[in-house]
Protein backbone atom coordinates (compact mmCIF):
# COMPACT_ATOMS: atom_id res chain seq x y z
CA UNK A 1 0.00 0.00 0.00
CA UNK A 2 2.36 2.53 1.21
CA UNK A 3 5.77 2.93 -0.42
CA UNK A 4 7.95 2.21 2.88
CA UNK A 5 6.31 -1.16 3.04
CA UNK A 6 9.42 -2.51 1.29
CA UNK A 7 10.64 -4.37 4.38
CA UNK A 8 8.42 -4.25 7.60
CA UNK A 9 11.07 -5.58 9.76
CA UNK A 10 13.00 -2.02 9.64
CA UNK A 11 9.98 -0.02 10.56
CA UNK A 12 9.12 1.66 13.90
CA UNK A 13 5.84 0.82 15.16
CA UNK A 14 3.32 3.24 14.21
CA UNK A 15 4.63 2.78 10.46
CA UNK A 16 4.70 -0.87 10.94
CA UNK A 17 1.05 -1.05 11.78
CA UNK A 18 0.19 0.82 8.86
CA UNK A 19 1.81 -1.35 6.54
CA UNK A 20 0.37 -4.29 8.29
CA UNK A 21 -3.42 -3.02 8.92
CA UNK A 22 -3.09 -2.38 4.95
CA UNK A 23 -1.13 -5.28 3.38
CA UNK A 24 -3.36 -8.06 1.04
CA UNK A 25 -5.14 -10.11 3.41
CA UNK A 26 -6.42 -7.10 5.29
CA UNK A 27 -8.01 -6.03 2.71
CA UNK A 28 -9.82 -9.37 2.00
CA UNK A 29 -10.32 -9.46 5.54
CA UNK A 30 -12.17 -5.68 5.40
CA UNK A 31 -14.10 -7.33 1.91
CA UNK A 32 -16.02 -10.08 4.28
CA UNK A 33 -17.54 -7.58 6.49
CA UNK A 34 -18.94 -6.00 3.51
CA UNK A 35 -20.25 -9.81 2.44
CA UNK A 36 -21.96 -9.54 6.11
CA UNK A 37 -23.49 -6.50 5.35
CA UNK A 38 -24.56 -7.94 1.50
CA UNK A 39 -25.58 -10.95 3.61
CA UNK A 40 -27.87 -9.11 5.85
CA UNK A 41 -29.37 -6.71 2.61
CA UNK A 42 -30.38 -9.60 0.70
CA UNK A 43 -31.81 -11.71 3.81
CA UNK A 44 -33.61 -9.18 5.29
CA UNK A 45 -36.25 -8.28 2.60
CA UNK A 46 -36.30 -12.24 1.45
CA UNK A 47 -36.78 -13.32 4.86
CA UNK A 48 -40.11 -10.54 5.27
CA UNK A 49 -41.37 -11.84 1.86
CA UNK A 50 -41.43 -15.51 3.17
CA UNK A 51 -42.51 -14.36 6.52
CA UNK A 52 -45.25 -12.20 4.50
CA UNK A 53 -46.00 -15.59 2.53
CA UNK A 54 -46.27 -18.00 5.88
CA UNK A 55 -48.14 -15.31 7.56
CA UNK A 56 -50.93 -15.35 4.56
CA UNK A 57 -51.03 -18.97 4.11
CA UNK A 58 -51.48 -19.21 7.73
CA UNK A 59 -54.67 -16.69 7.13
CA UNK A 60 -55.89 -18.60 4.58
CA UNK A 61 -59.45 -20.16 4.61
CA UNK A 62 -57.74 -23.01 2.42
CA UNK A 63 -57.38 -25.64 5.10
CA UNK A 64 -54.19 -27.30 3.05
CA UNK A 65 -52.79 -23.60 2.85
CA UNK A 66 -53.25 -23.03 6.41
CA UNK A 67 -51.79 -26.30 7.55
CA UNK A 68 -49.09 -25.52 5.47
CA UNK A 69 -48.24 -22.03 6.66
CA UNK A 70 -48.76 -23.44 10.40
CA UNK A 71 -46.25 -25.91 9.79
CA UNK A 72 -43.55 -23.51 8.57
CA UNK A 73 -44.25 -20.77 11.63
CA UNK A 74 -44.14 -23.51 14.12
CA UNK A 75 -40.34 -25.48 12.39
CA UNK A 76 -38.39 -23.31 14.71
CA UNK A 77 -40.35 -23.53 17.49
CA UNK A 78 -38.29 -25.68 20.30
CA UNK A 79 -35.48 -26.22 18.14
CA UNK A 80 -32.04 -24.45 17.74
CA UNK A 81 -31.69 -22.22 14.60
CA UNK A 82 -28.13 -23.27 14.39
CA UNK A 83 -29.69 -27.03 14.15
CA UNK A 84 -31.30 -25.69 11.06
CA UNK A 85 -28.60 -24.34 9.13
CA UNK A 86 -26.35 -27.24 9.53
CA UNK A 87 -29.65 -29.16 8.32
CA UNK A 88 -30.36 -26.56 5.15
CA UNK A 89 -27.23 -26.41 3.86
CA UNK A 90 -26.57 -30.05 3.51
CA UNK A 91 -29.84 -30.52 2.47
CA UNK A 92 -30.48 -27.89 0.00
CA UNK A 93 -27.23 -28.96 -2.00
CA UNK A 94 -28.43 -32.49 -1.80
CA UNK A 95 -31.71 -31.27 -2.87
CA UNK A 96 -30.21 -29.08 -5.91
CA UNK A 97 -27.95 -32.18 -7.22
CA UNK A 98 -30.68 -34.56 -7.02
CA UNK A 99 -32.91 -32.22 -9.19
CA UNK A 100 -30.35 -31.67 -11.30
CA UNK A 101 -28.85 -35.52 -11.21
CA UNK A 102 -32.80 -36.43 -12.74
CA UNK A 103 -33.28 -33.65 -15.09
CA UNK A 104 -29.19 -34.41 -16.51
CA UNK A 105 -28.75 -38.12 -16.53
CA UNK A 106 -32.26 -39.82 -16.75
CA UNK A 107 -30.90 -42.89 -17.75
CA UNK A 108 -28.57 -43.70 -14.39
CA UNK A 109 -28.78 -46.87 -12.88
CA UNK A 110 -27.08 -46.71 -9.48
CA UNK A 111 -28.89 -45.85 -6.43
CA UNK A 112 -27.99 -42.13 -5.61
CA UNK A 113 -27.25 -43.26 -1.80
CA UNK A 114 -24.64 -45.89 -1.78
CA UNK A 115 -24.03 -46.71 2.19
CA UNK A 116 -22.80 -43.20 3.18
CA UNK A 117 -21.78 -41.80 -0.03
CA UNK A 118 -24.21 -39.73 -2.27
CA UNK A 119 -23.12 -39.89 -5.69
CA UNK A 120 -24.54 -37.84 -8.35
CA UNK A 121 -23.28 -37.98 -11.87
CA UNK A 122 -20.51 -35.25 -12.86
CA UNK A 123 -23.20 -33.30 -15.24
CA UNK A 124 -25.22 -32.96 -12.19
CA UNK A 125 -22.45 -31.82 -9.75
CA UNK A 126 -23.34 -28.33 -8.51
CA UNK A 127 -21.36 -26.30 -9.24
CA UNK A 128 -19.41 -27.60 -11.89
CA UNK A 129 -16.06 -29.15 -10.67
CA UNK A 130 -14.37 -27.03 -12.89
CA UNK A 131 -15.87 -24.12 -12.23
CA UNK A 132 -13.78 -21.18 -10.97
CA UNK A 133 -13.60 -20.52 -7.19
CA UNK A 134 -15.44 -17.68 -7.25
CA UNK A 135 -18.61 -19.56 -8.45
CA UNK A 136 -18.18 -21.85 -5.69
CA UNK A 137 -17.62 -18.97 -3.28
CA UNK A 138 -21.01 -17.41 -4.82
CA UNK A 139 -22.82 -20.54 -4.44
CA UNK A 140 -21.84 -21.51 -1.18
CA UNK A 141 -22.82 -17.77 -0.16
CA UNK A 142 -26.04 -18.27 -1.97
CA UNK A 143 -27.23 -20.99 0.25
CA UNK A 144 -26.01 -19.43 3.44
CA UNK A 145 -28.62 -16.15 2.27
CA UNK A 146 -31.52 -18.91 1.37
CA UNK A 147 -31.23 -20.78 4.55
CA UNK A 148 -31.03 -17.63 6.96
CA UNK A 149 -33.97 -15.99 4.63
CA UNK A 150 -35.73 -19.52 5.41
CA UNK A 151 -35.70 -19.74 9.00
CA UNK A 152 -35.66 -15.78 9.73
CA UNK A 153 -39.09 -16.11 7.21
CA UNK A 154 -40.48 -18.09 9.68
CA UNK A 155 -40.02 -15.71 12.64
CA UNK A 156 -41.11 -12.99 10.62
CA UNK A 157 -44.14 -15.06 10.07
CA UNK A 158 -44.93 -15.52 13.31
CA UNK A 159 -44.51 -11.92 14.20
CA UNK A 160 -46.55 -10.77 10.71
CA UNK A 161 -49.61 -13.37 11.88
CA UNK A 162 -49.40 -11.48 15.06
CA UNK A 163 -49.94 -8.42 13.68
CA UNK A 164 -52.55 -8.71 11.11
CA UNK A 165 -55.06 -10.22 14.19
CA UNK A 166 -53.52 -6.93 16.22
CA UNK A 167 -55.23 -4.68 13.53
CA UNK A 168 -58.39 -3.41 15.23
CA UNK A 169 -61.71 -5.66 14.11
CA UNK A 170 -63.53 -2.08 13.42
CA UNK A 171 -61.57 -1.10 11.17
CA UNK A 172 -62.00 -4.29 9.04
CA UNK A 173 -65.43 -4.06 9.32
CA UNK A 174 -65.59 -0.34 8.57
CA UNK A 175 -64.33 -1.55 4.88
CA UNK A 176 -66.18 -4.66 5.08
CA UNK A 177 -69.24 -1.69 5.14
CA UNK A 178 -68.03 0.21 2.49
CA UNK A 179 -68.50 -2.93 0.00
CA UNK A 180 -64.97 -3.81 -0.46
CA UNK A 181 -64.03 -7.48 -1.18
CA UNK A 182 -62.02 -9.85 0.90
CA UNK A 183 -59.06 -8.77 -0.72
CA UNK A 184 -59.69 -5.25 -1.01
CA UNK A 185 -60.17 -4.97 2.59
CA UNK A 186 -56.80 -6.86 3.02
CA UNK A 187 -54.26 -5.39 0.99
CA UNK A 188 -56.24 -1.67 1.09
CA UNK A 189 -57.09 -1.59 5.26
CA UNK A 190 -55.68 -4.43 6.82
CA UNK A 191 -51.91 -4.23 5.45
CA UNK A 192 -50.86 -0.26 5.49
CA UNK A 193 -51.92 -0.50 9.70
CA UNK A 194 -50.24 -3.34 10.42
CA UNK A 195 -46.81 -2.33 10.66
CA UNK A 196 -47.16 -0.30 13.41
CA UNK A 197 -48.10 -3.46 15.52
CA UNK A 198 -45.48 -5.95 13.73
CA UNK A 199 -42.70 -3.25 14.46
CA UNK A 200 -41.77 -4.30 17.83
CA UNK A 201 -40.96 -7.38 16.78
CA UNK A 202 -39.56 -7.15 13.26
CA UNK A 203 -36.83 -4.81 15.07
CA UNK A 204 -36.18 -7.55 17.56
CA UNK A 205 -35.77 -9.55 14.62
CA UNK A 206 -33.54 -7.56 12.94
CA UNK A 207 -30.97 -7.70 16.09
CA UNK A 208 -31.04 -11.08 16.15
CA UNK A 209 -30.02 -11.30 12.20
CA UNK A 210 -27.77 -9.42 12.71
CA UNK A 211 -26.44 -11.29 15.75
CA UNK A 212 -26.79 -14.47 13.62
CA UNK A 213 -24.49 -13.51 11.34
CA UNK A 214 -21.41 -14.86 12.82
CA UNK A 215 -22.97 -18.20 11.94
CA UNK A 216 -22.14 -17.91 8.41
CA UNK A 217 -18.72 -19.09 9.46
CA UNK A 218 -20.44 -22.42 10.27
CA UNK A 219 -21.77 -22.67 6.78
CA UNK A 220 -18.38 -22.12 5.00
CA UNK A 221 -18.47 -18.61 4.01
CA UNK A 222 -15.48 -16.66 4.54
CA UNK A 223 -16.93 -14.27 6.89
CA UNK A 224 -15.11 -12.07 9.38
CA UNK A 225 -15.14 -14.87 12.02
CA UNK A 226 -12.89 -16.70 9.30
CA UNK A 227 -10.34 -14.08 8.84
CA UNK A 228 -10.06 -13.21 12.65
CA UNK A 229 -9.16 -16.55 13.35
CA UNK A 230 -6.72 -16.77 10.35
CA UNK A 231 -5.32 -13.54 10.49
CA UNK A 232 -4.85 -13.25 14.53
CA UNK A 233 -3.20 -16.43 14.74
CA UNK A 234 0.48 -16.46 15.45
CA UNK A 235 3.43 -16.11 12.78
CA UNK A 236 6.51 -16.78 13.15
CA UNK A 237 9.33 -14.63 11.82
CA UNK A 238 9.28 -16.37 8.35
CA UNK A 239 6.02 -14.43 7.47
CA UNK A 240 6.56 -10.80 6.31
CA UNK A 241 4.87 -9.13 9.18
CA UNK A 242 5.65 -11.77 12.81
CA UNK A 243 3.52 -11.24 15.52
CA UNK A 244 2.28 -13.29 18.57
CA UNK A 245 -1.16 -14.54 18.67
CA UNK A 246 -3.43 -11.82 18.16
CA UNK A 247 -6.78 -13.46 17.73
CA UNK A 248 -8.15 -11.56 21.19
CA UNK A 249 -7.69 -8.25 19.67
CA UNK A 250 -9.21 -9.53 16.34
CA UNK A 251 -12.71 -10.56 18.68
CA UNK A 252 -12.48 -7.64 20.09
CA UNK A 253 -12.41 -5.91 16.90
CA UNK A 254 -15.51 -7.69 15.89
CA UNK A 255 -17.29 -7.32 19.45
CA UNK A 256 -16.91 -3.66 18.88
CA UNK A 257 -18.31 -3.94 15.18
CA UNK A 258 -21.60 -5.44 16.46
CA UNK A 259 -22.23 -3.26 19.35
CA UNK A 260 -21.97 -0.54 16.74
CA UNK A 261 -24.30 -1.93 14.88
CA UNK A 262 -26.48 -2.52 17.11
CA UNK A 263 -26.63 0.43 18.69
CA UNK A 264 -26.68 2.47 15.42
CA UNK A 265 -29.89 -0.16 14.51
CA UNK A 266 -31.76 0.98 17.58
CA UNK A 267 -31.24 4.50 17.30
CA UNK A 268 -32.76 3.88 13.22
CA UNK A 269 -35.58 1.51 14.68
CA UNK A 270 -36.47 4.21 16.75
CA UNK A 271 -36.78 7.31 14.43
CA UNK A 272 -39.02 4.54 12.30
CA UNK A 273 -41.15 4.09 15.17
CA UNK A 274 -42.18 7.41 15.46
CA UNK A 275 -42.92 7.65 11.82
CA UNK A 276 -44.97 4.90 11.45
CA UNK A 277 -46.70 6.17 14.75
CA UNK A 278 -48.19 8.93 12.56
CA UNK A 279 -52.11 8.76 12.85
CA UNK A 280 -52.22 5.37 13.51
CA UNK A 281 -55.53 4.24 16.28
CA UNK A 282 -52.19 3.67 19.38
CA UNK A 283 -51.20 5.36 22.63
CA UNK A 284 -48.05 6.64 20.21
CA UNK A 285 -50.25 7.95 17.71
CA UNK A 286 -52.71 9.60 20.04
CA UNK A 287 -49.87 11.09 21.68
CA UNK A 288 -48.10 12.54 18.42
CA UNK A 289 -51.50 14.48 17.46
CA UNK A 290 -52.39 15.80 20.85
CA UNK A 291 -48.47 17.34 20.55
CA UNK A 292 -49.15 18.46 17.33
CA UNK A 293 -52.52 20.25 18.12
CA UNK B 1 -24.85 -55.38 18.50
CA UNK B 2 -28.42 -55.33 19.92
CA UNK B 3 -29.78 -51.37 21.10
CA UNK B 4 -29.19 -52.31 24.70
CA UNK B 5 -25.69 -52.83 24.18
CA UNK B 6 -25.12 -49.71 22.64
CA UNK B 7 -26.95 -48.25 24.67
CA UNK B 8 -24.79 -49.20 27.60
CA UNK B 9 -21.58 -48.70 25.38
CA UNK B 10 -22.20 -44.91 24.38
CA UNK B 11 -25.17 -43.52 26.64
CA UNK B 12 -22.61 -41.76 28.82
CA UNK B 13 -20.05 -41.38 26.10
CA UNK B 14 -20.24 -38.10 26.24
CA UNK B 15 -19.23 -37.68 29.55
CA UNK B 16 -15.93 -40.25 28.80
CA UNK B 17 -17.27 -43.44 30.09
CA UNK B 18 -17.98 -46.70 27.84
CA UNK B 19 -16.65 -47.23 24.55
CA UNK B 20 -14.29 -44.80 23.05
CA UNK B 21 -14.47 -45.11 19.74
CA UNK B 22 -17.57 -43.57 18.64
CA UNK B 23 -19.53 -45.72 15.54
CA UNK B 24 -18.05 -45.51 12.28
CA UNK B 25 -19.08 -47.39 8.94
CA UNK B 26 -22.52 -48.78 9.15
CA UNK B 27 -24.32 -46.30 12.03
CA UNK B 28 -27.29 -47.76 13.49
CA UNK B 29 -30.24 -46.19 14.03
CA UNK B 30 -30.06 -46.98 17.53
CA UNK B 31 -26.31 -45.80 17.81
CA UNK B 32 -27.43 -42.35 16.64
CA UNK B 33 -30.25 -41.70 18.96
CA UNK B 34 -28.14 -43.25 21.92
CA UNK B 35 -25.43 -41.21 21.17
CA UNK B 36 -27.02 -37.73 20.45
CA UNK B 37 -29.56 -38.01 23.65
CA UNK B 38 -25.81 -38.96 25.36
CA UNK B 39 -24.85 -35.08 24.20
CA UNK B 40 -28.30 -34.25 25.51
CA UNK B 41 -26.78 -34.07 29.33
CA UNK B 42 -24.26 -30.86 28.27
CA UNK B 43 -27.08 -28.60 27.13
CA UNK B 44 -29.05 -29.99 29.80
CA UNK B 45 -26.28 -29.16 32.21
CA UNK B 46 -24.87 -25.59 30.68
CA UNK B 47 -28.64 -24.71 30.20
CA UNK B 48 -29.22 -25.43 33.91
CA UNK B 49 -26.78 -23.81 36.28
CA UNK B 50 -26.30 -21.00 33.46
CA UNK B 51 -30.01 -20.27 34.64
CA UNK B 52 -29.89 -20.69 37.98
CA UNK B 53 -26.60 -18.72 38.90
CA UNK B 54 -27.89 -16.22 36.05
CA UNK B 55 -30.83 -16.04 37.60
CA UNK B 56 -29.61 -14.04 41.07
CA UNK B 57 -27.13 -12.34 39.59
CA UNK B 58 -29.86 -10.70 37.02
CA UNK B 59 -31.77 -9.77 39.38
CA UNK B 60 -28.95 -7.54 41.09
CA UNK B 61 -28.36 -5.83 37.54
CA UNK B 62 -31.76 -5.60 37.53
CA UNK B 63 -31.86 -3.62 40.44
CA UNK B 64 -28.62 -1.84 39.97
CA UNK B 65 -30.00 -0.97 36.57
CA UNK B 66 -32.75 0.79 37.89
CA UNK B 67 -31.00 2.85 40.98
CA UNK B 68 -30.84 6.52 41.09
CA UNK B 69 -27.22 6.45 41.78
CA UNK B 70 -24.43 6.76 38.73
CA UNK B 71 -21.80 4.31 40.27
CA UNK B 72 -24.20 1.55 40.51
CA UNK B 73 -26.13 2.43 37.07
CA UNK B 74 -23.81 2.59 34.90
CA UNK B 75 -22.40 -0.39 34.72
CA UNK B 76 -25.16 -2.14 35.15
CA UNK B 77 -26.02 -0.23 31.99
CA UNK B 78 -23.06 -1.34 30.23
CA UNK B 79 -22.89 -4.66 31.12
CA UNK B 80 -26.53 -5.24 29.60
CA UNK B 81 -25.42 -3.36 26.63
CA UNK B 82 -22.40 -5.49 25.62
CA UNK B 83 -23.87 -8.65 26.03
CA UNK B 84 -27.16 -8.23 24.82
CA UNK B 85 -25.65 -6.45 21.86
CA UNK B 86 -22.77 -8.52 20.53
CA UNK B 87 -23.25 -11.94 19.07
CA UNK B 88 -23.17 -14.99 21.51
CA UNK B 89 -20.78 -16.62 18.86
CA UNK B 90 -18.60 -13.78 19.17
CA UNK B 91 -18.62 -13.72 23.08
CA UNK B 92 -17.79 -17.48 22.88
CA UNK B 93 -14.58 -17.14 20.88
CA UNK B 94 -13.46 -13.86 22.60
CA UNK B 95 -13.95 -15.65 25.83
CA UNK B 96 -11.95 -18.76 24.93
CA UNK B 97 -9.00 -16.79 23.42
CA UNK B 98 -8.91 -15.09 26.60
CA UNK B 99 -9.00 -17.66 29.14
CA UNK B 100 -6.12 -19.41 26.47
CA UNK B 101 -3.67 -16.67 27.33
CA UNK B 102 -4.44 -16.80 31.11
CA UNK B 103 -0.68 -17.82 32.92
CA UNK B 104 -0.93 -21.45 34.01
CA UNK B 105 -1.17 -21.95 37.46
CA UNK B 106 -2.90 -24.52 40.00
CA UNK B 107 -4.20 -23.46 42.95
CA UNK B 108 -4.65 -26.28 46.09
CA UNK B 109 -8.26 -26.46 47.54
CA UNK B 110 -8.83 -28.51 50.66
CA UNK B 111 -12.22 -29.47 51.00
CA UNK B 112 -11.74 -31.24 54.21
CA UNK B 113 -12.43 -34.69 52.94
CA UNK B 114 -10.17 -34.54 49.81
CA UNK B 115 -7.82 -31.96 47.69
CA UNK B 116 -8.06 -30.86 44.46
CA UNK B 117 -6.03 -28.46 42.30
CA UNK B 118 -7.95 -25.71 40.73
CA UNK B 119 -5.90 -25.04 37.68
CA UNK B 120 -6.45 -21.77 35.04
CA UNK B 121 -6.57 -24.49 32.42
CA UNK B 122 -9.98 -25.18 33.07
CA UNK B 123 -10.97 -21.88 31.79
CA UNK B 124 -10.41 -22.29 28.57
CA UNK B 125 -12.50 -25.77 29.06
CA UNK B 126 -16.25 -25.91 27.64
CA UNK B 127 -17.25 -27.09 31.44
CA UNK B 128 -16.32 -23.97 33.08
CA UNK B 129 -15.35 -21.63 30.41
CA UNK B 130 -18.28 -21.72 27.76
CA UNK B 131 -20.55 -22.22 31.80
CA UNK B 132 -19.39 -18.72 32.68
CA UNK B 133 -19.91 -17.57 29.08
CA UNK B 134 -23.60 -18.54 29.19
CA UNK B 135 -24.13 -17.58 33.18
CA UNK B 136 -22.78 -13.40 31.97
CA UNK B 137 -25.09 -13.68 28.62
CA UNK B 138 -27.86 -15.22 30.09
CA UNK B 139 -27.18 -12.80 33.42
CA UNK B 140 -27.68 -9.69 30.75
CA UNK B 141 -30.57 -10.59 28.70
CA UNK B 142 -32.79 -11.84 32.05
CA UNK B 143 -31.62 -8.59 33.80
CA UNK B 144 -33.15 -6.21 31.05
CA UNK B 145 -36.41 -8.41 31.39
CA UNK B 146 -36.29 -7.89 34.93
CA UNK B 147 -35.81 -4.40 34.54
CA UNK B 148 -38.90 -3.69 32.19
CA UNK B 149 -40.97 -5.54 35.15
CA UNK B 150 -39.20 -3.84 37.63
CA UNK B 151 -40.75 -0.42 35.44
CA UNK B 152 -44.11 -1.47 35.27
CA UNK B 153 -44.70 -1.88 38.83
CA UNK B 154 -48.59 -1.16 39.34
CA UNK B 155 -47.77 2.73 41.38
CA UNK B 156 -50.87 1.14 43.57
CA UNK B 157 -48.59 -1.83 44.95
CA UNK B 158 -46.16 0.49 46.34
CA UNK B 159 -48.36 3.11 47.46
CA UNK B 160 -49.95 0.36 49.33
CA UNK B 161 -46.40 -0.80 50.55
CA UNK B 162 -46.04 2.83 51.92
CA UNK B 163 -49.07 2.61 53.58
CA UNK B 164 -48.20 -0.10 55.51
CA UNK B 165 -45.20 2.09 56.58
CA UNK B 166 -42.84 -0.78 54.48
CA UNK B 167 -39.26 0.51 53.59
CA UNK B 168 -36.44 -0.18 51.96
CA UNK B 169 -35.23 -4.21 52.18
CA UNK B 170 -38.61 -5.58 53.55
CA UNK B 171 -41.02 -3.27 50.79
CA UNK B 172 -38.24 -4.64 48.17
CA UNK B 173 -38.80 -8.27 49.42
CA UNK B 174 -42.29 -8.42 50.30
CA UNK B 175 -44.11 -6.02 47.45
CA UNK B 176 -41.72 -5.65 44.47
CA UNK B 177 -40.05 -8.38 43.66
CA UNK B 178 -43.00 -10.60 43.81
CA UNK B 179 -44.83 -8.70 41.83
CA UNK B 180 -41.83 -7.97 39.12
CA UNK B 181 -41.37 -11.94 39.24
CA UNK B 182 -45.29 -12.35 38.51
CA UNK B 183 -44.87 -9.41 35.68
CA UNK B 184 -41.40 -10.76 34.29
CA UNK B 185 -42.51 -14.84 34.61
CA UNK B 186 -43.55 -15.37 30.92
CA UNK B 187 -40.69 -13.63 28.76
CA UNK B 188 -38.44 -15.34 31.66
CA UNK B 189 -39.61 -18.67 30.13
CA UNK B 190 -39.00 -17.28 26.85
CA UNK B 191 -35.44 -16.57 27.93
CA UNK B 192 -34.71 -19.49 29.47
CA UNK B 193 -35.93 -21.96 26.40
CA UNK B 194 -33.65 -19.69 24.38
CA UNK B 195 -30.73 -20.18 26.59
CA UNK B 196 -31.33 -24.09 26.30
CA UNK B 197 -30.79 -23.98 22.54
CA UNK B 198 -28.27 -21.45 22.38
CA UNK B 199 -25.93 -24.50 24.49
CA UNK B 200 -25.52 -25.84 21.53
CA UNK B 201 -23.72 -23.56 20.17
CA UNK B 202 -20.65 -24.28 22.56
CA UNK B 203 -18.62 -26.62 20.54
CA UNK B 204 -19.07 -24.64 17.37
CA UNK B 205 -17.30 -21.77 19.03
CA UNK B 206 -13.70 -22.58 19.70
CA UNK B 207 -14.16 -24.52 22.73
CA UNK B 208 -12.67 -27.68 21.94
CA UNK B 209 -14.46 -31.47 22.20
CA UNK B 210 -11.90 -33.10 24.35
CA UNK B 211 -11.95 -37.20 23.41
CA UNK B 212 -14.88 -36.35 20.96
CA UNK B 213 -16.79 -35.39 24.04
CA UNK B 214 -19.43 -33.41 22.63
CA UNK B 215 -23.00 -31.75 22.91
CA UNK B 216 -25.97 -32.94 21.18
CA UNK B 217 -25.27 -30.94 17.70
CA UNK B 218 -21.92 -31.90 17.80
CA UNK B 219 -22.73 -35.57 17.57
CA UNK B 220 -25.31 -34.81 15.14
CA UNK B 221 -22.88 -33.39 13.14
CA UNK B 222 -20.72 -36.03 13.54
CA UNK B 223 -23.38 -38.46 12.06
CA UNK B 224 -24.44 -36.01 9.19
CA UNK B 225 -20.52 -35.62 8.00
CA UNK B 226 -19.99 -39.40 8.21
CA UNK B 227 -23.49 -40.58 6.85
CA UNK B 228 -23.35 -37.35 4.15
CA UNK B 229 -27.11 -37.91 5.22
CA UNK B 230 -28.58 -34.93 7.15
CA UNK B 231 -32.16 -35.82 7.19
CA UNK B 232 -31.96 -38.52 10.26
CA UNK B 233 -29.23 -37.01 12.73
CA UNK B 234 -30.82 -33.20 12.84
CA UNK B 235 -34.36 -34.76 12.99
CA UNK B 236 -33.54 -36.39 15.88
CA UNK B 237 -31.89 -33.15 17.84
CA UNK B 238 -34.90 -31.32 16.92
CA UNK B 239 -36.91 -34.17 18.60
CA UNK B 240 -34.98 -34.07 21.65
CA UNK B 241 -34.87 -30.32 21.95
CA UNK B 242 -38.64 -30.29 21.47
CA UNK B 243 -38.83 -32.33 24.61
CA UNK B 244 -36.46 -30.34 26.29
CA UNK B 245 -38.43 -27.24 25.45
CA UNK B 246 -41.89 -28.94 26.63
CA UNK B 247 -40.28 -29.95 29.79
CA UNK B 248 -39.43 -26.45 30.83
CA UNK B 249 -42.70 -24.89 29.68
CA UNK B 250 -44.16 -27.61 32.20
CA UNK B 251 -41.74 -26.44 35.08
CA UNK B 252 -42.15 -22.71 34.77
CA UNK B 253 -46.03 -23.29 33.96
CA UNK B 254 -45.72 -24.75 37.80
CA UNK B 255 -43.92 -21.88 39.05
CA UNK B 256 -45.94 -19.56 37.33
CA UNK B 257 -49.38 -21.16 38.77
CA UNK B 258 -47.53 -20.90 41.76
CA UNK B 259 -46.76 -17.24 41.69
CA UNK B 260 -49.94 -15.92 40.51
CA UNK B 261 -51.96 -18.24 43.54
CA UNK B 262 -53.93 -15.67 44.80
CA UNK B 263 -55.48 -14.47 41.70
CA UNK B 264 -58.40 -16.34 41.15
CA UNK B 265 -58.10 -19.00 38.38
CA UNK B 266 -59.49 -17.35 35.16
CA UNK B 267 -57.39 -14.24 35.55
CA UNK B 268 -54.10 -16.15 35.99
CA UNK B 269 -52.11 -15.09 33.05
CA UNK B 270 -51.49 -17.84 31.40
CA UNK B 271 -47.73 -18.53 30.03
CA UNK B 272 -47.38 -18.20 25.90
CA UNK B 273 -44.35 -19.30 24.55
CA UNK B 274 -43.35 -16.97 21.96
CA UNK B 275 -40.73 -17.81 20.14
CA UNK B 276 -38.65 -14.81 18.72
CA UNK B 277 -35.13 -14.31 20.31
CA UNK B 278 -31.64 -15.89 19.29
CA UNK B 279 -28.62 -14.62 20.15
Amino acid sequence: MFEFCEDPSTLETARWFACYLTNGVHFRFYQSFLTVLLLLAITAPVALAFGFAGAMASRSHVAPLRWIGKTYTAMVRGVPDIAFFLFFVIALDQALEWLAHQAACPDWTDPIRQGANFIVCDAAKIPQSNAPQWVHEAYNFGIAVFTFAIVFGAFAANVLFGAMRAVPRGQLETGEAYGMTHRQTFWRILVPQMWIYALPGLSNLWMILIKATPLLFLLGVEDIVYWARELGGSRTSQYQYPHPDWRLWYFLGLLVFYLGMTRISEILLGRLTRRLSRGQATMAGEDQRKAFA
Amino acid sequence: MSCLQTIQDYGLRSLGYGERLLPRGDITLCEQFTLIGSGMIWNVYFGALALMSGFFFAVALAVAKNSRPWITRKPAEWFIFIFRGSPLFIQFFLAYETFVLLPRVGIDINLGFAEITAETRWFARAWLGALIVLFLNTSAYAAEIFYGALRSVPKGDLEAADAYGLTGWTRFRRVVFPTTMRLAWPSYTNEAIFLFHATTLVYFSGFPAFQQKGDALYYAQYFADRTFNPFIPYPIVAGYFVILTLCIIMLFGMINARLNRHLPSETRSRLRYRPNLIR
